[in-house]
């Protein structure tokens, strides 16, 4: 898996959790909270689809490690890939 | 399966009570996979927001209106937040916006709109000295942290008074905010009161065409298609406990299930005294003191045929507004809200068939309980008749053929007009009324098993739903989000924080 293709799952499951957002121009160095009306509740959700569709467990004190798209691919590729 | 078929069944978690709070949780787990189940003593739910059939017709009870409400695409609001988190579309609601509500005091009118700057306009022409205090407690309240008040009293009596001098505008404004979720009387806490005052009127007033039933309907469908188990008609007899948590649970039906965590909406002295480690009178302090009866009336016309086009009305007769326990009457009928669920813009062509008013006031519990089945249908049609008297003296003299007070052709030629008096009113009305009803405390306590009939619970809350066991929750009005929305948002938050997110 690289780092693309999660970046593309976890906007796949920005799109599902939030729907009204628009994911199509996100830039993937800014935080995620910065560009899109997303809270902390919405972050638990992302975390819970990574879970359910692909058995990634993040634990609570790394989530600020989801703040951007970056962050999230450098965060979560060794993961899939584990 | 029958209630007996759960016994020795394990759950991840259990949700006592199928209201707006238990399936809000409910669906939270079951979209995160959990293994939940929704147990729920009625055979309906949504709690304290239902409804129920007689002679095929559909009567609501709660809900008048859905506060709340802002237009779609609106962000970053507890609605928005809601249908996110539960994943529900916003178009699903069905949601139509009021036509205009009013707060009606002796002498002084405010309407007010989904549109705060009527209502500000409406401030300016009634208490022109007051209009810019009136904007600043408006900012303070907008800006508010309401769950870290620092430095601003808690009262929102004291908070208010610091900028609105004006007895009456106080009241008036206090009126709407506490019948619409407060279980504290005469007073309330600071941060409820931001609460419900943004949820009123900064936000507004919405309903789906159907009702209430509509919302259960779409939170039960969520529900079921994610997998979630719901039993109705199981009440729960005791929370079996040790160690400082909760072990088991005994059902009615006399099975016993065990869960890793518990999530109860039945109240904060209601869950507690379900615990076999609590004695029977537990948290005494803590019962809610206020109850309510409403009135429901159909009319073979609709409202605005009457001339009757607001939406809500809270109305206050008294010298000063008393937001109480009603101590010695059945009923205080110099308090209460009128809602006509016609007059919403539901859109060209769709309304209700039949035209519908709600009266509801406060009303004492204990007295409504003690009464023997011959006079509490006697006490009951008596105040059906008050409250109905004291609607029509806040509402316009009903249009209509007029059978008492025909103009009559006095001796010297002139015509006299007929005066429209309230038993010309009571005439009129009576012709279209097609069915009618009325809900007291002891209906409610009966289908909610709230203590005292208290229909917002208990008037300390516990925000962070912990009880004195581990594994034990609270959610629901007792957690203290108020309105259809706040219980909604209770059960997911306290089902993220204390289920998915230590998970």
């Amino acid at each position: 898996m690289t780092e693309d293709q999660v970046k593309q799952i976890v906007i796949d499951i920005i799109d599902e959790i939030a729907p009204d957002e628009d994911t199509s121009n996100i830039k993937p160095e800014v935080n995620l909270r910065d560009q899109m009306d997303l809270d902390s509740m919405d972050f638990l959700d992302i975390v819970m689809e990574l879970r359910k569709q692909h058995n990634i467990e993040v634990p609570e004190e790394d989530y600020p490690k989801l703040a951007s798209l970056d962050s999230c691919a450098e965060y979560l590729t060794p993961k899939f890939n584990a | 399966m029958k209630p007996n078929d759960l016994d020795n069944q394990h759950f991840e978690t259990v949700i006592i009570g199928a209201g707006m709070a238990g399936l809000a949780a409910g669906i939270r787990l079951a979209l995160a996979g959990k293994n939940v189940i929704i147990l729920e003593r009625h055979n309906a739910s949504g709690g304290l927001n239902s409804f129920y059939s007689q002679a095929g017709r559909k009567f609501d009870v709660g809900l008048h209106a859905m506060t709340n409400y802002v237009p779609k695409g609106t962000k970053g609001t507890p609605l928005t937040k809601l249908l996110r988190q539960l994943r529900i579309p916003y178009d699903a609601l069905d949601l139509c916006p009021q036509n205009g509500s009013r707060i009606a005091f002796p002498g002084c009118d405010l309407g007010f709109t989904n549109d705060f700057s009527f209502f500000e306009s409406e401030v300016a022409r009634a208490f022109p000295k007051q209009i810019d205090s009136f904007r600043a407690l408006a900012e303070e309240v907008r800006t508010l942290d309401a769950f870290n008040l620092g430095a601003i009293p808690t009262s929102a009596r004291e908070a208010v008074q610091r900028h609105i001098s004006d007895p009456l505008l106080e009241d008036m404004i206090f009126c709407p905010v506490m019948y619409y979720g407060s279980a504290e009387e005469h007073d309330m806490d600071y941060g409820q009161f931001a609460i419900m005052f943004r949820s009123l009127f900064f936000e507004g007033f919405a309903r789906p065409l159907d009702g209430v039933r509509v919302i259960i309907k779409l939170l039960q469908d969520k529900y079921r298609s994610l997998g979630g188990i719901r039993k109705m008609k199981c009440g729960i007899q005791k929370i079996h406990t040790s160690g400082g948590k909760a072990s088991a649970i005994e059902l009615d039906s006399g099975a016993t299930i065990t869960a890793d965590i518990i999530i109860s909406t039945a109240g904060a002295v209601e869950t507690a005294r379900l615990c076999e480690d609590q004695p029977a009178d537990a948290e005494a302090d803590n019962i809610g003191q206020l109850s309510f009866t409403e009135t429901i009336t159909a009319f073979d016309q609709q409202p605005t045929d009457f001339g009757w086009n607001d939406t809500i009305i809270f109305f206050n007769t008294a010298e000063r507004f008393r937001y109480a326990r009603v101590d010695d009457a059945l009923v205080d009928p110099t308090s209460g809200v009128i809602c006509f669920p016609n007059n919403y813009q539901y859109g060209e062509g769709r309304q209700l068939d039949e035209g519908f008013l709600r009266v509801t006031a406060m009303a004492n519990h204990d007295k409504w309980c003690e009464l023997d089945e011959e006079d509490y249908l006697a006490q009951k049609a008596y105040w059906y008749d008050e409250l109905q008297k004291v609607t029509l003296g806040l509402l316009p003299h009903p249009k209509g053929r007029d059978v008492c007070h025909q103009a009559s052709a006095a001796n010297d030629g002139r015509l006299e007009t007929a005066v429209p008096t309230l038993q010309s009113a009571i005439d009129i009305i009576a012709q279209h009324r097609i069915a009618s009803d009325m809900f007291t405390p002891r209906t409610v306590r009966k289908y909610t098993g709230h203590l005292n009939g208290a229909i917002y619970g208990a008037p300390n809350k516990i925000k962070d739903g912990r009880t004195h066991l581990d594994n034990l929750y609270l959610a629901g009005t007792d957690q203290g989000f108020l309105g259809i929305v706040g219980a909604m948002l209770s059960g997911i938050s306290m089902a993220n924080l204390h289920v998915l997110q230590g998970d």
